[in-house]
C-alpha cells in the first residue's frame, strides 16, 4: 500500500530541538487531538456525512505531516479524497487502515518518549 | 544583523500545529498570540494589531479566507502580511486563499528555515510599505500647505496690485487666474494730469519667486504713476529695483504704454515681449517692436527708458501681449505666432474687436482649456475723451494725503554750527510731502547749496576764491577748521513753507545766517549779467544751480538773507534731468 515509514526520526529529531521542554505536551496533545479526529472520522462515516469527513480527515492529515508520521498522513490524504468524492465504502475501509496505523505510531512515539 | 521583534498572530484548530508552530516563533525572537479558529483570529487581530497573521485555511466557526477578508479590512492603509498554512494541494484552493487577501503560503510539515525567511521577507515588505505610506502622507501635506501659501500669496499680491484702471470702459484683457503664477503682470492707473499708464510684464520662471519679483513692481508702479511720474521714470525704477532683487538669469520681459487722450499720442517702451500692434481705424497696421533688454538685466547707469511716441486719433487700437500668445502650440506642435495674430486681424468684421478676435483665435487654435492658459493681452481703445475711471479710495493721489499746508523754521546755534548738519532733518521733514518725495535730489542740492554758503561765506566769512589753488584749498580748510571754533553769537535759520497749488505745491526756503553778508547788488550773476562771477561770496557754480532749480531766488537785507521759491507739479516730467 505505502512504502512510508511510520515515523520520520529526523523529523522528530528537529522538533525535539525546537520544543525543547515542551516536545513531551506536543506528543500527548498530538495523540490526544488524533484520538478525538479519528472518532469523529468515525461519527460522519455513521452520519454517512461525506465533506465532514473530508475536512476532518485533511486536519488529522496536516498534524501527522507535521509531526512525522508520513504513513499516517499518506492514509489520510486518501481519507480526505475519498470524502470528496463521496466514496463511503472506500472510507470506511480506510478509517480501519487509519485506525491501526495510529495504533502502531502511537506506540513508537510513547517510545520516543520514554527515551 | 539583529531582527526586530514582530508581533505574530498564528490561528489554527488544531493544537498539534499549533504547539509547533508558536514554539519555532519565538525562537525567531517573536512574539506569539494564538487563536484556535477564525472568529477569534479576528478578535485578536483587533486587540493585539498584530504585524503578521498566521492563518490555517481550514478552521471551524470562521475558515481562514473569510478570516483573511476580515482582517484585511481591519487594517486598512497598512500592511499586514497574511500567510495561509496549509496542507492544500489543490491549484483551486491555493488561489482561493491569494484572493482572500492572502499573501504567500506555508505548507505543513514546517521547515524552520522557510518560515524564518517569509518572516523576514514579510518584514521588509512592511516597513517599506509603512516608509512609502508616510512620506506619501507628508507628500500629500506638503501638497496642501503649498496650494494654502499660494491662495493667501495670491490675495495679498492682490490687494497690491489691485486691477487700477483695467476696467475702464476702454481697455479690454485677458489675465489667466492664477497669472501672477506663472510669472504674468498686468497694471493701469490713470494719471493725476489724464491719460493712463499700463504695464504689462512677463517674468521668467514660474511659481512663487515670479510671484515674489512681481511684488515690487506692482508697488513702484501704482505708488509712481498715481503721483505723475512718467513711464520712463516708473520703468527705469522698476529696472533699478528688478536689477537689485532677483537672482542673474531672472528677469521681467515688459512693457510701458503712457498714453495721452487729449495729445492723441501713446509712447510704448517694449523691452522683450512680443510686438505691440498699433491698429488704425483705417486699417493701417503698425508693429512696435521690443527695442530694449527686459528689466533687471541691465545697471541703471545703462538703462535706456526712451519711450517711442506713436500718434493716434480716436479709433485706434493698442494691443499688447506676453509671448504665451504666440507660443501658444496646436497637437501637431505649430506655434500660433505672429501668422496666427494676422490671420485673426484680417477675419475683424467692421462691429467686432480685435481684442476678441485674437483671444478666440488663439484658443481655438491651442483647442486647450481656457484657464490653463499661461497667456496675458491686452486691448486699448483710443478715445477722443479722456477716460475718467473711478480710482477712488484706490489710487487717489497720495499728495493729497500727506502734509502740504505746513510752515517750520530751524535754527542752528554756535558750536553746533561745526558739529552738525542740519540737512538731512530738513530734507525729511521736506520729503514728507508726497510729491516731494520723488524730487529728494533737487530738494537736497537746493538745501545744501542754501546751507553750505550761510556757513562757510556767511557766518565763517571764508573767500571762495581760495578754493582756485592747490595751495589755498589746504589753506581754505584749515581756515574753516579754525573759524569753526569761534562762532559765538552765530546762527544759521532756515525757513520752510509749503503749500499747495493747483496740480502740486510750492516750497519757500528763507536762509538766514549772521554773518556780515555781501554786495549781491553788484554780483554779476545776480544782478543778471552773464560771465564768470568771481565774488566773495556765491561762487558761480552754486548759484547758477540755485537758479536753475528754482522758480526764483531772491537776495535780501545785507546778502544774508536768500528765499527761493521752488514749485512742482503732478505732471511734470521728471525724465528732463537726468542728474539725480
Amino acid at each position: 500500500m505505502t512504502d512510508r515509514q511510520h515515523l520520520d526520526e529526523e523529523a522528530l529529531a528537529e522538533l525535539q530541538d525546537v520544543m525543547e521542554d515542551e516536545f513531551d505536551v506536543l506528543i500527548q496533545t498530538y495523540i490526544v487531538d488524533s484520538r478525538d479526529r479519528i472518532a469523529s472520522l468515525k461519527t460522519a462515516l455513521a452520519a454517512s456525512d461525506a465533506d465532514a469527513f473530508a475536512k476532518t480527515a485533511h486536519s488529522l492529515k496536516g498534524s501527522c505531516i507535521n509531526i512525522g508520521a508520513p504513513r499516517l498522513g499518506e492514509l489520510c490524504l486518501e481519507a480526505e479524497e475519498a470524502g470528496k468524492a463521496q466514496d463511503l465504502g472506500e472510507a470506511s475501509r480506510l478509517v480501519a487502515a487509519i485506525e491501526q496505523e495510529f495504533a502502531a505510531v502511537t506506540g513508537l512515539l510513547e517510545g520516543f518518549l520514554v527515551r | 544583523m539583529t531582527q526586530h521583534s514582530l508581533r505574530i498572530l498564528i490561528a489554527d484548530d488544531s493544537d498539534t500545529d499549533r504547539l509547533i508552530l508558536q514554539a519555532l516563533i519565538k525562537r525567531l525572537g517573536h512574539e506569539v498570540i494564538e487563536a484556535t479558529d477564525g472568529l477569534e483570529a479576528v478578535e485578536k487581530f483587533r486587540e493585539g494589531s498584530p504585524d503578521i497573521v498566521l492563518l490555517d485555511a481550514l478552521m471551524p466557526r470562521m475558515d481562514g479566507m473569510e478570516a483573511a477578508r476580515h482582517i484585511k479590512a481591519l487594517a486598512g492603509e497598512r500592511l499586514v502580511p497574511i500567510i495561509f498554512l496549509t496542507s492544500l494541494s489543490d491549484a483551486e484552493d491555493l488561489a482561493r486563499c491569494l484572493e482572500a487577501g492572502g499573501d504567500d503560503f506555508l505548507t505543513k510539515p514546517y521547515s524552520r528555515v522557510i518560515i524564518e525567511a517569509k518572516i523576514k521577507a514579510f518584514d521588509r515588505m512592511r516597513r517599506m510599505h509603512d516608509t512609502l505610506s508616510s512620506q506619501h502622507e507628508e507628500i500629500s501635506e506638503r501638497n496642501r500647505q503649498l496650494l494654502e501659501e499660494q491662495t493667501i500669496a495670491r490675495r495679498v499680491f492682490d490687494n497690491v496690485a489691485h486691477t487700477g484702471c483695467l476696467d475702464s470702459p476702454n481697455i479690454r484683457y485677458h489675465a489667466s487666474p492664477l497669472s501672477v503664477f506663472n510669472g504674468d503682470v498686468l497694471f493701469a492707473s490713470p494719471r493725476p494730469a489724464g491719460g493712463m499708464l499700463i504695464f504689462l510684464g512677463d517674468f521668467t520662471g514660474h511659481g512663487l519667486p515670479a510671484a515674489i519679483g512681481a511684488m515690487p513692481v506692482a508697488e513702484i508702479f501704482y505708488g509712481m504713476a498715481r503721483k505723475g511720474f512718467s513711464g520712463a521714470d516708473v520703468l527705469r525704477e522698476i529696472n533699478q529695483k528688478l536689477k537689485l532683487i532677483l537672482p542673474t538669469g531672472m528677469f521681467c520681459c515688459g512693457a510701458m504704454v503712457e498714453a495721452d487722450f487729449k495729445l492723441g499720442q501713446l509712447r510704448v517702451w517694449n523691452g522683450g515681449l512680443p510686438e505691440a500692434w498699433v491698429l488704425r481705424g483705417d486699417g493701417e497696421q503698425l508693429l512696435l517692436p521690443s527695442r530694449h533688454l527686459p528689466l533687471g538685466i541691465l545697471p541703471p547707469e545703462q538703462f535706456e527708458s526712451v519711450m517711442e511716441t506713436v500718434h493716434v486719433q480716436p479709433g485706434d487700437r493698442l494691443l499688447v501681449m506676453t509671448d504665451g500668445v504666440l507660443e501658444a502650440a496646436n497637437g501637431r506642435g505649430e506655434l500660433f505666432g505672429l501668422a496666427g495674430i494676422r490671420r485673426c486681424l484680417e477675419q475683424v468684421e467692421p462691429a467686432g474687436h480685435p481684442f476678441d478676435v485674437v483671444l478666440e483665435g488663439v484658443r481655438a487654435f491651442s483647442d486647450k482649456a481656457a484657464e490653463s492658459d499661461d497667456l496675458t493681452l491686452v486691448a486699448l481703445d483710443i478715445t477722443d475723451q479722456p477716460a475718467v475711471p473711478d480710482v477712488s479710495g484706490q489710487s487717489l493721489p497720495s499728495a493729497l494725503a500727506g502734509p502740504t499746508e505746513w510752515r517750520c523754521e530751524y535754527e542752528i546755534r554756535e558750536r553746533t554750527l561745526g558739529d552738525f548738519s542740519p540737512l538731512p532733518l530738513l530734507l525729511h521733514i521736506c520729503l514728507e510731502v508726497p510729491g516731494l518725495r520723488t524730487r529728494g535730489g533737487e530738494i537736497y542740492t537746493l538745501l545744501s547749496e542754501l546751507y553750505n554758503n550761510a556757513l562757510e561765506h556767511g557766518v565763517l566769512q571764508l573767500p571762495s576764491e581760495w578754493k582756485r589753488s592747490a595751495e589755498g584749498f589746504g589753506r581754505y580748510y584749515s581756515e574753516r577748521q579754525a573759524r569753526l571754533a569761534r562762532v559765538e553769537g552765530h546762527y544759521i535759520r532756515f525757513s520752510l513753507h509749503h503749500t499747495r497749488k493747483p496740480g502740486g505745491g510750492r516750497l519757500r526756503v528763507v536762509c538766514e545766517d549772521s554773518g556780515a553778508g555781501f554786495d549781491f547788488r553788484n554780483h554779476p550773476l545776480v544782478s543778471g549779467e552773464t560771465g564768470e562771477g568771481i565774488g566773495p561770496r556765491y561762487a558761480g557754480r552754486g548759484l547758477l544751480l540755485l537758479k536753475r532749480l528754482s522758480k526764483n531766488i531772491t537776495f535780501r537785507g545785507k546778502g544774508n538773507h536768500v528765499e527761493i521759491v521752488y514749485d512742482w507739479n503732478f505732471s511734470a516730467h521728471q525724465g528732463d534731468g537726468d542728474d539725480r
